[in-house]
C-alpha cells in the first residue's frame, strides 16, 4: 500500500498525484515511470515520473484523465491508499552534455519532461522549453520550467500567446534560426509523432517517451512491444525512450487503440456504479 | 545444465533404507501380498464433464476420495530400491509418504512430504509425474501402469490442509543470519521455506502485488486454484517468512542496497523475462498475445470478471495457440472457456514431441481443443484496424534429431494455407528476466540474458548470490525451479553457517 499525499487537479482533466514511496523517490531518474493501480479491481498502468523529493520520500507524477484507471486515480484524496505503485521503472533518460536541447513537452508531458529539462539544464546545456496547450487556461508548472530554461515557448491554439499553432509548426520555426543539437518530446502520442517528422528531414536526434499499453512493466508480458527501426522492442525495459526517428508510428497509435471499445464499457460500468441517477 | 546421470547422494541412500526397514513398514509389506497388489487397477481421479466445464475456471480435478486414496496407496510395492525418488527432481521420500497414506495416517503423509518439498498441493497438480516419478517407477516396468504418485501427493497435502491441522514445524533456534529472496514464484518460495526452518530471517521481496510468481499469473485457476496457493504462501507466513511485494529488485532497491540493510545470502529467483516471438509479419497486429500476457490478463487481472475488474482482454471466436507446452495448452483452454468456437494448438513438430503433461494433452482434448499438428504461421493479416484476421501457416515434416534429441521440423514447400484466427497467444517460451542483470553489472549472465551458476551449489559468481529457476535456464517447469531452489537452498545454509 502506498499513501496519496497530495492529489489536486492542475488544470481541466489534468491531476498531479504525490506519493509516500520512499524507496521509489530515493531511486528515481529523469525519464522513468512507476506503475500503479488505483484498486484491488483495477488495472495496473504506468505514469511517468514528474518529480520527486528523495528527503520527503515523495513522488509526483501528472495524468490526464482518460479511461476509469484515470478516473478512480482523480478523485483520490490525501490519505487515501493504493495498493500498487511500483518503481521506478524503465531506463532512465540519457542525459549529457549536448550542446543546446529542445525539451517539447504537451499534456501530461509538460510534467513529465520537466525533470529531463532540469537534468539536461544542470548537465550544462542550453535548454529551450516548448510547451503545447489547446489553451491558455491549460499550462502550468510554467514557472517550474520557466527556472530550468533558458527559453521559453508556448504553443496554444489560442490567441493568448504569440504562437497559435500546434506545436511543430513552432518547432520548425525555432530550429530554423537556432542550432538544436537534442530535441526531447513527451506527451501523447501524436505529439511526440509529429515532432519527430519535423527533425526527421533536418537529421537533429529526437526523443521520445513512449506509452504503450503495459501490464506489469517489468519485463514479463510483452504487451508493450513497440517497432523500432523493425525491430520489436519492449518498452518497459528496453525504453520508455527511444529515437523518434526510428519508431513505427501507425503500428503504436492502432496498438494503443487495442481496447477501446472495452475502455469506454468500463468507464460506463463504473460511472453506474459510483454515479448512480438519484 | 545439470547431469542427468548423477548417484543418488549417499545421506539420501541411507534415509530411504532407513524408512524401508521401520518395523511398521515391514508390517504393511507383509500385510497384503506383492502379486495381489499388482492387481489392483489404478484409481481414477473424478473429473468435472468437459463440455461443462470448459465454460468455467473451476478446477478440472476432483481429487481422490479418502477410499481410492487408500487403494492407491496400496498398489505402491514399497521397493528396496525406490526408483521413483531418483526421478523427482527434488528427491521426496515417495515411498514413505505413500505407505503413510495406506496406513491411514494422511497428516503424518503430508508432513513427510514437507520434510522436502514446501509446496506439495502445487506439485501434485502441476508437475510432469508421467515423464519423472511415474515414468521409472518399478510397477510401471512390471505392470505397465504405475502407481499414481501425483494423485496421492495431492490428496495427502489438500487432507492435511482441509484438516485445518496444518502442521507448523519449529524452526530451528535463530542463527541471527538474514536471508533476500528476489521472486515470490515456485523457486524464491522454496528455498525461503527451506532456510526459514534452518532458523534464518527470510524476506522474500516480490515485484508483483501477489505472491506466487508464475503459479498466480500464469497457471490458470482450473489447474490451480487460487486459494490452494494462497494456503501454501500463508503457511509460509507462519513459518515466519516476511513478504515485501512491489518491489522491483534491481530497480527499487538494488542488491547492494540489500546488502547494506544487513542482508548476507541472496536468492535471484526473478523467472521468466521477456517472451519469445516468431518474428513473422504482422505479428504486432492486435489480438496477437504473448502466453505470458493473455494468461496475466485472465489470471492475476482477472480479465475474466471484466468489467468489474478494469482490466479487459480479447475474447476471440477463432483462437489459435503456437507452441505445444503447457503454457500452450493452459493459453488455448483459456480462450475455450472464455468463448472461443475454436481453440486451436498449432505445433510444428508431431504429438510425441510435445513437450506438455499427458493429463493437460488429454484435458485438453475432451474439452474441445484443435490440434493442427506439423504446422506453423508464416505470416498475419489484420483488418482495417488492424486487429488479425488470419494468419498463413505451412505444414512441415519431421527431419533429422536436432541438438535436443527431438525431430527437427522441416517445411513442405508450396503448402501454405490461410487460417482464419480472431485471437492468437504465442506460447513458445521465454527467456530469462533480464532485469538482474541489466541493473547488477557484476553478475555473470550468460547468452541468452540467463544468470550463470554453479550447477552443484547454485551459487552465481557473486559471493552469497544464488540462482534458480527460469532465470538460470529460461522457460522450464515449476518442478525443476524447485529442484534448484532446494540445491541453492542446501549450498546458501552452508555458506551462512560458514560465515562468521
Amino acid at each position: 500500500m502506498a499513501k496519496i499525499i497530495r492529489r489536486e487537479r492542475l488544470v481541466p482533466n489534468l491531476h498531479l498525484l504525490e506519493i509516500e514511496a520512499p524507496q521509489v523517490a530515493r531511486k528515481c531518474k529523469p525519464g522513468q515511470f512507476v506503475i500503479i493501480m488505483p484498486d484491488e479491481r483495477g488495472e495496473r498502468i504506468p505514469l511517468n515520473i514528474a518529480d520527486w523529493d528523495s528527503e520527503k520520500g515523495t513522488v509526483t507524477s501528472v495524468f490526464l484523465v482518460v479511461g476509469t484507471s484515470t478516473q478512480k486515480l482523480s478523485i483520490l484524496r490525501s490519505g487515501d491508499e493504493v495498493p500498487v505503485y511500483v518503481g521506478p521503472l524503465g531506463k532512465p533518460a540519457e542525459i549529457k552534455k549536448y550542446g543546446t536541447v529542445l525539451c517539447a513537452g504537451g499534456c501530461y508531458g509538460i510534467g513529465a519532461v520537466y525533470p529531463v529539462a532540469r537534468a539536461m539544464k544542470k548537465a550544462g546545456n542550453k535548454v529551450i522549453s516548448l510547451i503545447d496547450v489547446k489553451a491558455n487556461y491549460l499550462l502550468y508548472w510554467e514557472d517550474k520550467l520557466k527556472a530550468v530554461s533558458d527559453e521559453f515557448f508556448v504553443s496554444s491554439r489560442d490567441s493568448y500567446y504569440d504562437c497559435k499553432e500546434f506545436i511543430p509548426k513552432v518547432l520548425k520555426e525555432v530550429v530554423k534560426t537556432t542550432k538544436i543539437d537534442r530535441v526531447i518530446s513527451y506527451g501523447c502520442t501524436y505529439l511526440m509523432y509529429t515532432c519527430s517528422e519535423v527533425t526527421r528531414p533536418l537529421g537533429i536526434k529526437t526523443i521520445v517517451s513512449l506509452n504503450p499499453i503495459m501490464l506489469d512493466g517489468t519485463g514479463m508480458c510483452g504487451a508493450c512491444r513497440v517497432s523500432i527501426d523493425k525491430k520489436t522492442k519492449f518498452a518497459c525495459v528496453d525504453g520508455p525512450d527511444f529515437d523518434g526517428h526510428l519508431v513505427d508510428w501507425q503500428e503504436l497509435f492502432s496498438r494503443r487503440k487495442s481496447y477501446f471499445d472495452d475502455e469506454i464499457q468500463s468507464l460506463c460500468y463504473w460511472e453506474k456504479e459510483n454515479f448512480p441517477k438519484s | 545444465m545439470p547431469d542427468k546421470t548423477k548417484q543418488m547422494p549417499p545421506e539420501l541412500k541411507a534415509s530411504l533404507r532407513a524408512g524401508f526397514n521401520e518395523a511398521w513398514r515391514k508390517e504393511l509389506r507383509k500385510s497384503l501380498p506383492v502379486k495381489e497388489r499388482m492387481k489392483i487397477r489404478r484409481q481414477k481421479m473424478p473429473e468435472r464433464k468437459p463440455d461443462l466445464r470448459n465454460k468455467h475456471f473451476k478446477e478440472v480435478n476432483f481429487g481422490l476420495a479418502v477410499k481410492n486414496a487408500l487403494k492407491e496407496a496400496q498398489r505402491c510395492l514399497d521397493c528396496a530400491n525406490p526408483m521413483c525418488v531418483m526421478g523427482c527432481p527434488v528427491g521426496i521420500d515417495i515411498p514413505a509418504f505413500i505407505k503413510l497414506i495406506e496406513a491411514g495416517r494422511f497428516n503424518d503423509s503430508a508432513r513427510k512430504l514437507k520434510e522436502t518439498n514446501s509446496l506439495p498441493s502445487i506439485c501434485g497438480r502441476v508437475c510432469p509425474q508421467e515423464s519423472q516419478c511415474e515414468a521409472v517407477c518399478n510397477l510401471k516396468k512390471a505392470t505397465g501402469v504405475s502407481v499414481a504418485i501425483g494423485n496421492l501427493e495431492r490428496f495427502a497435502a489438500d487432507f492435511e490442509r482441509d484438516s485445518g491441522k496444518v502442521f507448523i514445524p519449529k524452526a530451528l533456534p535463530p542463527t541471527g543470519k538474514k536471508v533476500a529472496i528476489i521472486g515470490a514464484g515456485p523457486a524464491g518460495l522454496t528455498v525461503a521455506g527451506e532456510l526459514v526452518k534452518k532458523g534464518h530471517k527470510v524476506t522474500v521481496f516480490e515485484a508483483l502485488h501477489v505472491a506466487g510468481g508464475v503459479l498466480v499469473y500464469g497457471i490458470p485457476e482450473f489447474r490451480l486454484p487460487n486459494k490452494i496457493l494462497r494456503a501454501e504462501v500463508e503457511y509460509l507466513k507462519r513459518l515466519g517468512v516476511k513478504f515485501e511485494m512491489n518491489i522491483v529488485v534491481g530497480k527499487t532497491v538494488s542488491l547492494k542496497d540489500l546488502k547494506s540493510d544487513g542482508y548476507d545470502a541472496f536468492f535471484i529467483g526473478t523467472g521468466a523475462g521477456l517472451p519469445h516471438f516468431m518474428n513473422i509479419p504482422g505479428e504486432n497486429l492486435i489480438g496477437i498475445y504473448s502466453a505470458n500476457e493473455y494468461l496475466t490478463r485472465v489470471n492475476l487481472m482477472r480479465a475474466v470478471d471484466f468489467p468489474e475488474y478494469d482490466t479487459p482482454v480479447f475474447k476471440g471466436k477463432r483462437a489459435a495457440v503456437l507452441g505445444g507446452g503447457n503454457v500452450a495448452m493452459d493459453s488455448a483452454r483459456t480462450a475455450k472457456r472464455l468463448g472461443a468456437e475454436m481453440s486451436a494448438i498449432v505445433y510444428r513438430r508431431s504429438r510425441v514431441e510435445m513437450p506438455a503433461r499427458a493429463e493437460e494433452v488429454h484435458h485438453a482434448e475432451e474439452e474441445g481443443i484443435e490440434f493442427h499438428f506439423l504446422t506453423t504461421p508464416i505470416r498475419y493479416f489484420g483488418d482495417d484496424k488492424n486487429r488479425v484476421k488470419a494468419m498463413e501457416c505451412l505444414r512441415m515434416r519431421l527431419g533429422e534429431p536436432d541438438s535436443s534429441g527431438r525431430r527437427r521440423p522441416v517445411p513442405i514447400k508450396d503448402s501454405e494455407f490461410i487460417m482464419e484466427v480472431d485471437l492468437v497467444i504465442v506460447a513458445i517460451g521465454n527467456s530469462s528476466n533480464p532485469l538482474i542483470g541489466q541493473t547488477t553489472p557484476e553478475l555473470e549472465v550468460g547468452k541468452w540474458g540467463n544468470v550463470e551458476v554453479d550447477w552443484d551449489t547454485m551459487a552465481t559468481n557473486m559471493e552469497g548470490v544464488y540462482a534458480g529457476g527460469d532465470i538460470i535456464r529460461g522457460g522450464a517447469t515449476v518442478i525443476l525451479a524447485m529442484g534448484d531452489a532446494r540445491i541453492a537452498a542446501a549450498g546458501m545454509h552452508k555458506y551462512l553457517s560458514s560465515k562468521k
